[in-house]
């Protein structure tokens, strides 16, 4: 990280630790999960699914049910708590789904506070409908017209704008991603998810799932999921990646397939590059997976083979999408409908007294234009 | 004694400033910082991303890069320093990477995106190599910041003049010359003033201030902007004009 930025990540640090002892923050943060966001959210036996797919039962962690849609308020709130007690009057994001945009939009809103979300022109128009709705909500969204023009290149201009605000801002990061104490910061916000669900499993089955599967752009709904369940060494864990228009392609954002250890963003992970060193362009059908890297703490674990990777394709998210919708009544993320789509590998091949634990980490709203593009429909 | 080292003692010796010359990998200063081209500057405003964009599209790699320095090495003994965003070299490999920029004739290095807490593996790799590491310094570093880069950089020190990225304006010029002198409390090491100058007028201000000024974006805009054929020619008037504003009080009879 340049310089400028090493004392606020410091501060950072230093509040982020005190906040973390201090019960009133607890407690703040607790009500504004309860009350503002709606948690605990669900955990629903998706009964016509797994009949459909006849094999293990399938439990779905119902974050899309969170206030604006998706699972990325968890950590807004965390975060503009934070930055209330640092005293800083500004908040910036960047986003690619548009989906941590309109949840810091939201809880800036809540706070009073001046928010500023940095998104790729790309994913601007993909995500037309969550650009809108943060201007709804009085946030400014500044168009990043470079480089692939995605979620990496407004990472990029939102740390440019933070090094030159930084003793007024603070710098909202949506994943579990960036330098220290970001990616771990990020991940205990989230991490309310597994801890939920690991109560909701044991009071509904009696006994942990078998698996748990989630979907891997940065990875902090993955990691939100799956933190509670580490130590349990028999629950094996799946983080599911974008497969783009498949790997030969070349167009994918499917990091552990082919990519290698490198240095973006502050922090050292797998990562799509060149022969050069060079980021490469990534492609997923879905704005919040196109990212060329992944999480410092997906690498871990990976490395440490506690959790196993895969991918999902386009095609085979667009079809997981229609047969959430179908068997029952939910459209979720196509962000989402990566992991729903490795399911649907996963459960015919296990035995019915066995349970996969599926986050389901947005709902689909945001895509309903993006779908209908694809299939070729005007609205 | 290294080859920047030398520069700035003999440039202090006639009482003059050393004026440091950025330009992306494609040159009067006294010490030419080249920079090398990533897809993800997150340290450079607008100017210098898209300077790295072409550099890019033109199959510009660090390896060729390395090679360009090779050549230029036959022609002139100015001190090359690389600009290089981590994971270039990272990706390259530090220990090779150091051992391949001494054997071309690189002198230094600074990488923008790291900092000393983070030079763990590379720093000791260059110090062997030969390769002095350039850290920066920023508005908003503490004092103990201070004191560690002041410790840990060789050649001279970065100061960014500036909260923000390279080309963006320069307006509390007098907050700058306060800060060069708290870290000239810690070494006798030379600190050199960048991002935000644009003007000879801008260089003679940060002169007086500091021991070097760096200059980017302004002199890769003099190269983007106009005709290729007359490129040269531009760069080289306003690198004169920008090398009499370092001159100190001597005549510019050496330009």
């Amino acid at each position: 990280m340049p310089e400028t930025l090493v004392p606020a990540l410091d501060e950072l640090a230093t509040e982020y630790a005190k906040a973390r002892r201090d019960p009133k923050f607890k407690t703040e943060l607790d009500y504004y999960l309860r009350e503002y966001v709606g948690r605990p959210t669900s955990l629903y036996y998706a009964e016509r699914l797994t009949k459909k797919l006849g094999g293990a039962k399938i439990y779905l962690k119902r974050e899309d049910l969170c206030h604006t849609g998706a699972h990325k308020i968890n950590n807004a709130m965390g975060q503009v708590l934070l930055t209330q007690r640092m005293g800083k009057k500004r908040v910036i994001a960047e986003t690619g789904a548009g989906q941590h945009g309109v949840a810091v939009a939201t809880a800036a809103a809540l706070f009073g506070l001046q928010c500023d979300v940095y998104m790729g022109t790309e994913d601007m128009e993909r995500q037309a409908l969550n650009v809108f709705r943060m201007r709804l909500l009085g946030t400014t969204v500044k168009p990043v017209d470079a480089g692939s023009r995605t979620l990496k290149d407004a990472i990029s201009e939102a740390m440019r704008d933070w090094t030159t605000h930084v003793r007024t801002t603070h710098y909202i990061l949506g994943s579990v991603l960036g330098a220290h104490p970001y990616p771990m910061m990020i991940r205990d916000f989230q991490a309310v998810i597994g801890r939920e669900a690991r109560k909701q499993i044991m009071k509904a089955e009696g006994k942990l799932p078998d698996y748990l599967v989630a979907c891997v752009g940065g990875g902090s709904n993955a990691i939100g999921l799956f933190t509670a369940f580490l130590k349990d060494k028999k629950v094996k864990m799946v983080g599911v990646e974008a497969g783009g228009l498949g790997i030969e392609s070349g167009k994918h954002a499917a990091r552990f397939a082919t990519g290698s250890v490198g240095v973006l963003h502050g922090t050292m992970t797998y990562l799509l590059q060149d022969d050069d060193g060079q980021i490469q362009l990534t492609h997923s059908v879905s704005a919040g997976l196109d990212y060329a890297a992944v999480g410092p703490e997906h690498s871990y674990y990976k490395e440490r083979e506690r959790i196993a990777y895969t991918y999902a394709t386009d095609e085979e998210a667009m079809a997981a999408f229609d047969l959430l919708a179908r068997t029952e009544g939910l459209m979720p993320a196509l962000e989402s409908a990566h992991a729903i789509a490795y399911v649907t590998k996963l459960a015919p091949k296990l035995k019915r007294s066995q349970i996969i634990m599926v986050n389901l980490s947005g709902r689909g709203d945001k895509d309903v234009h993006q779908v209908a593009r694809i299939k070729g429909v005007s609205l | 004694m290294s080859r920047i080292q030398s520069t700035f003692q003999r440039l202090a010796a006639r009482g003059e400033k050393a004026l440091i010359a950025y330009i992306m990998a494609d040159a009067g200063a006294d010490v030419i910082e080249l920079g090398v081209p990533f897809s993800d500057p997150i340290a450079d405003g607008p100017v210098i991303q898209q300077a790295a964009e072409r550099a890019l599209r033109s199959g510009t790699s660090l390896k060729k890069i390395l090679a360009t320095v090779r050549s230029l090495r036959t022609k002139t003994q100015v001190p090359l320093v690389f600009m290089a965003y981590y994971n270039s070299i990272f990706h390259y490999g530090e220990a090779v990477f150091c051992r391949d920029a001494v054997a071309a004739g690189v002198d230094g290095l600074i990488v923008p995106d790291m900092p000393p807490d983070e030079a763990g593996t590379l720093r000791p790799l260059a110090e062997k190599a030969g390769l002095d590491v350039i850290f920066l310094l920023a508005p908003t570093s503490t004092a103990k910041r201070q004191a560690t880069v002041a410790r840990l950089s060789r050649g001279f020190i970065y100061y960014v003049s500036l909260t923000g990225i390279t080309g963006a304006k320069l307006t509390d010029k007098a907050d700058v010359g306060k800060k060069v002198r708290e870290i000239r409390r810690y070494t006798k090491t030379p600190v050199a003033v960048g991002f935000g100058i644009a003007t000879p007028d801008d260089a003679r201000q940060m002169a007086q201030a500091a021991d070097g000024v760096i200059v980017g974006s302004a002199l890769v805009k003099v190269i983007a902007e106009g005709d290729h054929g007359s490129a040269a020619a531009r760069l080289s008037a306003f690198t004169r004009s920008l090398k009499a504003a370092t001159l100190g009080n001597r005549e510019l009879t050496v330009v």
